[in-house]
């Protein structure tokens, strides 16, 4: 054990453990047969994966990184990446769905949840018998959640939450929603307490479905909370101890997004790969013209740099070291890169990316979503600088 | 009844559906080919952990190869495999079926009870098909290949052969050999629950030669009876011939090749009639 410690501590080493290996070659094969042939259809047709994702809770999909004491597979975090990344490749509709179950639902309760309240919300969520949702922007706060107007008033050993939460993934299809509201007027992010809500409890109307441009296949929705009444035992974490200790477990959520725009990222440069060098136009392919290869050069070599970040900012997590600025910068630039490699990927299918048969259209469409949830472009700059000047 | 215990052998092989040929020196591609596990075990597997959930059984995977296919044995395990087996050694490289087969034969014996083997029908990367019968030879079980479906009565197997025109269905009393095609089943994904258990370095069992306990002269390349010499493209004559004019035109030319190939004889096709009956008709 020893000499293995001096090992592995003189070392910097890029290689994925087995473990690594068999639950990235698990989700690309589950990937391959129980999302591919019909990601597109969904996508157009703004179906929801409700089938697919049964399959996928059976397979330990809905608790990647929750310990199997609470019903999850105990998986780390860059096993985790690795798995949102393959899903995203192939449907970036069902990697959001499963990201944002897993890392801002599921996780959170794990993190900051009593031990009844793993029992009773977080064992069915791994397990994939309930789905999970996590509701913090309103039509009034979106990049500054602090300034949230829902309302939970202590009425007893009860709280009523009246307020309304839009652009909520999986918001009509979820069990178990985990909301942010104000239970202290006089303070900002320090008056703010996440609530479990049991969808079962009422007084939630939702709202229609978005007709988005891309991540089509998971439904987003307005969450109307009219008189919602909550135990006050469902309180997760301290009552008001602020945006801060939510947005904390939130990190992770971060690196799951990141994750999802390497996996778009990739399936465009793959599509651009192979189309680049079957295509020929002036008696040879596409890929043989120098303004092509550039692009291909660009693709790859962000493609890498986003992969770098995000396994490290997955691995800085497993080590228990801090990774708010680095899960930042994890999503900033693998989103980033995804839309420029699908921007690039269209470009280099000429009139054929601008059409719904090609993959590289859903690529394009879905890469500038993920530009913008779970906090823009422009807020992961202001974390960055945040931590860079501090 | 005790529950049944099933050994299944299992190859890691390059995804051949993966590997390329390089255009300029014309051979096979390998490096960057990820490794699978020989797709038809996969469906051996399958039936082992059928059995696993309607019988009862202890499920045991069992594979020779280089240290690293150790991962092929994690899948199984990953699929729901109880307990895993890996047979690697320096003095097994260069093992032709026949000494695969003896080697993976002493490795049963070490494990020493079963009741039934279960195998893939044949690996992609050899197409042989001749383990499996090899293995059940050296030891003296019955054999059942190439099945397509198998039911199961106290200590008797009822198997369904698929071949090439016809079924057969055979009774055998357990413990046999059985080889498996990929029609039987659609073998399971494996499962995240599983990973981290399945990649406990403990749960996989090693075995070398000295474990066996067989001479060297007995293994590997040098107690292998057949020798490749040589492994090449075979080089490609089809060439495309294209049609021309009206339909019906087209299809009594196409049927006139056909026929100068003796693609329509009747001892290939029983339609033969129909297809005069339709020619005459254009
Ligand atoms: C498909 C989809 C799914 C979503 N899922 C969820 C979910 O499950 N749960 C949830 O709570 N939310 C969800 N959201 C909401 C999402 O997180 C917000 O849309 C996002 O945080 C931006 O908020 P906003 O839309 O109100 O834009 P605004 O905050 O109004 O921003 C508008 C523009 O101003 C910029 N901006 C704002 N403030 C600053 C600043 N200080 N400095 C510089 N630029 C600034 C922004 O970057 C942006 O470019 C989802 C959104 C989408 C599109």
């Amino acid at each position: 054990m020893a000499t293995l410690f001096l090992y592995t501590a003189r070392i910097m080493d890029f290689e994925l453990t087995n473990q690594h290996r068999l639950a990235r070659a698990t989700a690309r094969d589950v990937a391959r047969t129980e999302l591919a042939p019909y990601a597109q259809e969904w996508d157009q047709t703004m179906t929801f994966p409700g089938e697919a994702l049964k399959k996928l809770a059976r397979l330990g999909f809905m608790g990647i990184s929750i310990p199997k004491a609470y019903g999850g597979c105990g998986l780390d975090s860059i096993s985790y990446v690795l798995i949102i990344e393959e899903l995203a490749k192939v449907c970036a509709s069902t990697a959001i769905i499963v990201s944002v179950h897993n890392s801002v639902c599921a996780y959170p309760i794990f993190m900051l949840g009593t031990e009844e309240q793993k029992q009773s919300y977080l064992v069915p969520l791994s397990r994939g018998e309930k789905l999970g949702a996590f509701a913090l922007t309103e039509p009034n706060a979106g990049s500054d959640p602090a300034s949230l107007e829902t309302v939970a008033e202590r009425h007893g050993d009860h709280f009523i939450l009246n307020g309304t939460k839009t652009f909520i993934t999986n918001g009509s299809t979820a069990d178990i929603v985990l909301v942010m509201a104000r239970t202290d007027r006089t303070k900002r992010s320090r008056g703010i307490t996440a609530f479990i809500v049991d969808k079962s409890f009422g007084g939630i109307i939702v709202g229609s479905k978005e007709n988005k441009l891309g991540i089509r296949a998971s439904d987003t929705c307005e969450l109307i909370f009219k008189r919602c009444t909550v135990p006050a035992a469902n309180v997760l974490g301290e009552l008001g101890a602020g945006l801060g200790a939510a947005l904390d477990t939130l990190t992770f959520g971060r690196v799951g997004v990141a994750a999802q725009a390497l996996g778009v990222a990739e399936c465009a440069f793959e599509e651009s790969i192979r189309y680049s060098t079957q295509r020929k136009q002036f008696g040879r392919p596409i890929a043989d013209f120098q303004a092509i290869q550039w692009m291909l050069a660009d693709m790859a070599t962000e493609i890498e740099a986003a992969r770098s970040l995000v396994y490290r900012a997955a691995w800085l997590k497993d080590r228990g070291k801090p990774f708010a600025a680095e899960a930042s910068m994890a999503k900033l630039y693998a989103s980033e890169t995804a839309m420029r490699c699908a921007t690039k990927a269209v470009q280099i299918h000429g009139g054929y990316g601008c059409m719904k048969d090609y993959r590289v259209e859903r690529c394009f469409r879905d890469a500038k979503v993920i530009e913008i949830y779970e906090g823009t472009s422009e807020i992961q700059r202001l974390i960055i600088a945040r931590n860079v000047t501090k | 009844m005790h529950p049944l215990k099933i050994i299944v052998t299992v190859k890691q092989v390059p995804d051949t559906n993966q590997v390329k040929i390089d255009p300029v020196t014309n051979s096979l591609v390998r490096e960057g080919v990820p490794s699978i596990i020989n797709p038809e075990d996969r469906n051996a597997i399958e039936v082992a952990l059928w059995f696993k959930e309607h019988v009862g059984a202890e499920t045991t995977a069992l594979c020779m190869g280089p240290p690293q296919a150790v991962s092929a044995l994690e899948e199984a395990l990953a699929m729901g495999i109880d307990k895993a087996v890996l047979l690697s050694d320096r003095a097994f490289a260069g093992s032709d079926t026949l000494v695969t087969a003896f080697t993976l034969s002493r490795a049963v014996m070490k494990i020493g009870t079963y009741d039934l083997i279960l195998c893939g029908r044949q690996a992609i990367d050899g197409d042989t098909a001749q383990v499996g019968p090899q293995l059940a030879g050296f030891l003296g079980l019955p054999q059942i290949t190439y099945a397509e479906e198998i039911q199961y009565d106290g200590m008797t197997l009822t198997i369904r052969r698929g071949l090439e025109d016809s079924n057969e269905w055979i009774r055998v009393k357990l413990p046999a050999l059985v080889t498996v095609s990929a029609g039987i089943n659609r073998p399971r994904h494996p499962s995240l629950y599983n990973i981290v258990a399945a990649c406990d370095p403990e749960r996989i069992t090693r075995l070398t030669a000295t474990d066996l306990k067989v001479p060297a002269a007995m293994l590997g390349l040098t107690a292998s009876p057949t020798k490749v010499k040589k492994i090449f493209e075979p080089e490609r004559h089809a060439r495309a011939e294209m049609l021309e004019g009206e339909p019906s035109h087209m299809a009594r030319q196409l049927i006139e090749k056909l026929r100068a190939l003796h693609a329509l004889d009747r001892e290939h096709n029983p339609h033969e009639r129909e297809v005069s009956s339709a020619f005459n008709r254009l």
